[in-house]
């Protein structure tokens, strides 16, 4: 135990020391002071993401099981805070429950299993991070214990993400008897397109494509998404989806950056079932939480569009996305939870009229959908934009031809819930949400984002210059 | 003594797995679900051993890989028996084709 373990490692040790300090309080009983705690515990993962940004030396550990690089440290801050304003938003939600400890025991191990799995350098970290980022989700996920919507959610997360993580482990065993060692450069110096290469590839793709619900693998998205709590759906959607998307980018590149030819028509036609069938699925939904299930596998499309740029410019594309998209769709699911919480509907028909009863909440909502829909001058524009220029720089032209047809129809999706909000008159009038202060401060750092991200060329330079492709 | 040849024993892991796979979509009862699933991961240790063994006799990866795939298994396997016996205890039931409230 050094100096550089201890720094290389600084987000992994805070964040375990959370969860140790949580499980003492569990064992001692004090469940009694739950503000204090939620507070205490913000304020702990904010100073965490303001640690992230001092910048750091890259390095490796343990024999290079683990690695951290500038570039890793910037994904792993983009997690940190996008857990600190789901957290910030649960606030309300996690007053009325008992079991608060245990609901941040379960978040921050998976957080945490999400920083091993990017750090990875070594296939088994790489297993072992993905068990621990998606076990606790599943428990999450059945939170409302008492609700029957709320267990079949977590048993469908439970089992398809089992499933997957079978079909991936079969792919990475043919990859060690291709190979004969599963540390990254290894694998990526050794790596020869043979049958059983491409087989091991299109298994680890496989399991992949279910965790991201990529689009025929993504049926358990929309139902785990409507049963767990909002708090849980938007880590799902968020932070379960972003870690996942940036350790595929960073396996497509560096593992089988030799078989670009094999991957780049899957991902390329995934990509455009992906956005077609997730835009066509949005359009008959009447429950808010399942269009927004919906409308997130939709964006995967666009992401896969931009993973198949495969340059330095899609990788820094894809995680300058993924920041955007983690604050758009924190601030929708913070109104929906303040709106759910209240009178506990989640349809569409509780929104109508919203923005007579409430103007600070549908003005949020509008803008995060304006956002994820990619209307300028919104960050979601810009980020749309950077997507399909990389696309653009690997000549894949049906697929962008796709991506334009798309982009309308997902305008429309998120367009005909503004104007519910904006249009209709009530059936029964919702009257004023309260919205507390961690919620409105959640809710003001991602509408400032949205705002002006897309005017600070300095943030996509700066994720520019840590990137690389093939 | 004659070693059986690793041909022999990919093809039985490969059966075991699609084995698996078979009973995870046909298969009414969780638990045999569950099962399922952790033949599906047996299939793979199978594979990783006989790789270690065959192929790369000198190094120990695959043989701890199984070894870690087992202990995360059971891991696994404890949440998912959660999950059941608390939805169980909302629908009375442990078919899988009963407790489907959510559709489209």
């Amino acid at each position: 135990m050094n100096l550089e373990t201890l720094s290389l490692l600084r987000f992994e040790w805070v964040i375990i020391g959370i969860i140790f300090v949580l499980l003492v309080m569990k064992l001692a009983d004090a469940d009694a002071k739950v503000k204090p705690m939620l507070t205490a515990i913000n304020v702990i993962l904010l100073a965490n993401f303001l640690l992230g940004l001092v910048p750091m030396s890259d390095g490796s550990l343990f024999n290079n099981f683990f690695r951290s690089t500038s570039l890793i440290v910037l994904q792993k801050n983009i997690l940190n805070l996008g857990v600190l304003l789901i957290s910030l938003t649960a606030y309300r939600y996690l007053s009325n429950i008992k079991n608060q400890i245990e609901y941040y025991i379960l978040m921050l191990t998976s957080l945490l299993g999400m920083f091993v799995m990017i750090s990875s350098g070594h296939v088994l970290m790489l297993y072992l991070g993905l068990e621990m980022s998606t076990i606790p989700v599943a428990a999450l996920v059945n939170y409302n214990r008492k609700q029957r919507n709320s267990s079949e959610a977590g048993l469908k997360l439970i089992f398809s993400s089992a499933f997957s993580t079978g079909v991936l482990l079969f792919g990475i065993s043919m990859l060690y008897g291709a190979v004969g060692s599963l540390d990254f450069t290894t694998i990526a110096c050794n790596l020869e397109v043979n049958a059983l290469t491409l087989m091991a590839f299109a298994f680890i793709l496989g399991g992949f494509a279910f965790k991201m619900s990529v689009v025929p693998f993504h049926l358990w998205t929309a139902d785990v998404y409507e049963g767990a709590p909002v708090s849980i759906t938007s880590f799902l959607s968020v932070i379960s989806k972003g870690s996942v998307i940036f350790v595929f980018m960073s396996a497509l590149y560096s593992l089988f950056g030799h078989m670009e030819e094999a991957w780049l028509y899957i991902v390329s036609i995934l990509a455009i079932i992906t956005m077609t069938v997730g835009n066509l699925f949005t359009l008959r939904q009447q429950n808010i939480k399942r269009l927004l299930a919906f409308s997130s596998i939709t964006q995967v499309g666009f992401v896969l569009v931009g993973i198949a740029g495969a340059s330095a410019m899609a990788n820094s594309s894809v995680i300058y996305f993924v920041l955007i998209y983690v604050l758009s769709n924190v601030a929708a699911f913070g109104v929906i939870g303040a709106i759910s919480d209240t009178n506990g509907n989640e349809t569409l028909s509780a929104y109508k009229g919203l923005y007579k009863s409430n103007p600070y909440l549908a003005l949020i909502l509008s803008l995060s959908l304006f956002s994820l829909a990619g209307v300028p001058p919104t960050a979601g524009f810009f980020g749309k934009l950077f997507l399909l220029t990389s696309g653009m720089g690997n000549a894949l032209y049906v697929v962008l031809a796709f991506a334009s047809i798309n982009l309308v129809i997902s305008l429309y999706n998120y367009l005909r819930v503004v104007k519910t909000m904006f249009m209709d008159e009530a059936e029964i009038e919702l009257g004023k949400v309260e919205t507390n202060f961690p919620l409105n401060i959640a809710l003001i750092v991602c509408a400032t984002g949205l705002i002006i991200i897309g005017f600070i060329p300095a943030i996509y330079n700066y994720i520019s210059s840590l990137s690389y492709g093939i | 003594m004659e070693q059986v040849p690793l041909l022999h024993v990919l093809i039985l892991s490969t059966t075991i797995f699609f084995l698996g796979m078979y009973g995870f979509f046909a298969r009414r009862n969780m638990l045999m679900i569950l099962m399922s699933i952790e033949l599906i991961l047996n299939s793979v240790n199978i594979n990783f051993l006989a790789f270690n063994h065959y192929l790369y006799p000198h190094q120990l990866e695959g043989l701890f890989f199984s070894m870690f795939i087992i202990t995360v298994a059971a891991g696994e396997v404890a949440v998912a028996i959660a999950i059941i016996i608390n939805l169980y205890r909302r629908f009375n039931t442990v078919d899988i084709e009963d407790t489907n409230t959510m559709k489209y």
